[in-house]
């Protein structure tokens, strides 16, 4: 693998990929807080907000025509994630809410690999928008794919 | 579960008390990725996880980031977390115990009360980290969490 070669994924930088819209269900939110060991009763309240890492569940809700891996262009043998950011913005998300979300490249870089190697980074964002357009939230999951040997 | 700490209660450089999850079983790893959505064959088929060279099954990198968000949610309240960033370091196998800890790294004050950058990690226990993250939680001095989610 000559060092210009780029990654197909370079070519999807700033385009949405897909969007769809999330309702976060109170059911959902009690499962996944069981799911983490967490037990504060707010769970198992009416109105829960959405746990630290549960947007993690976007995945029940992403288009899967094709899924995000092949759009990405990655081989999955050699692919592994590496990193995960959620981040919020204003009041947190609660059960009844819908959100909308929009997932999109935000960067790829092509580096050297600690074993010799080549390997790419790619950063891929989503944006969860409340149904007045401003942002709620943000997911950055850092998804590694080794070069081939 | 551990008792909720005030920003009051803290400094820069403090650790935060352990939190232990597990052994973690089976059933666990495949309740969170029923409950996530993730379902790669990889963390709950052993034949699938010999034929992709592992020794058996193991477990799900986001359950262990999912521990992490629990352990700041006890310690600080459900909505404290505005930023919670996780980086994988090591597997973690059914029959581990995991073990989280955090450092408060630094700790400015605001209007209703303090905003924290927390270094964070879960182990293995016997074993090395399975995930380090750092977090930005807003932690209130008044129970102003408590009375917002009634609807």
């Amino acid at each position: 693998m000559s060092a210009s070669t780029t990654h197909p994924a370079h070519r999807l930088i700033g385009q949405v990929l897909f969007a769809y819209d999330m309702p976060i269900e109170r059911g959902k939110i009690r499962e996944f807080a069981a799911a983490t060991g967490a037990t504060d009763p707010v769970y198992h309240g009416p109105n829960p907000p959405v746990p630290p890492t549960f947007l993690a569940t976007a995945m029940h809700w992403e288009p899967q025509d094709p899924p995000l891996a092949s759009r990405l262009g990655l081989d999955l043998s050699r692919v592994l994630q590496g990193s995960q950011e959620y981040t919020f913005i204003g009041p947190l998300p609660h059960a009844g809410d819908t959100l909308h979300a929009e997932t999109s490249v935000a960067s790829v870089t092509d580096k050297p690999s600690s074993r010799g190697g080549r390997m790419t980074l790619i950063v891929v964002l989503t944006r969860f928008l409340r149904s007045d357009g401003t942002v709620a939230a943000e997911g950055r999951a850092t998804v590694i794919e080794r070069g081939l040997p | 579960m551990t008792a909720r700490l005030s920003g009051e209660e803290l400094v820069a450089g403090a650790a935060l008390p352990e939190r232990h999850f597990g052994p973690q079983t089976r059933t666990d790893i495949v309740r969170y990725q029923g409950a996530s959505g993730d379902f790669n064959p990889i963390h709950h088929d052993d034949e699938f996880a010999r034929s992709a060279g592992m020794s058996g099954v193991f477990s799900v990198g986001m359950l262990q980031a999912g521990y992490l968000g629990t352990y700041c949610v006890e310690l600080f309240g459900p909505k404290s977390v505005r930023r919670l960033s996780v980086r994988f370091a090591g597997q973690v196998w059914p029959g581990d115990t995991l073990v989280c800890r955090g450092l408060v790294s630094t700790l400015t004050p605001t209007e209703d009360g303090h905003s924290a950058e927390l270094d964070l990690t879960i182990w293995r226990v016997g074993g090395g980290v399975a995930v380090s993250a750092s977090a930005t939680l807003l932690i209130r001095s008044t129970e102003a969490d408590d009375e917002s989610t009634t609807p």
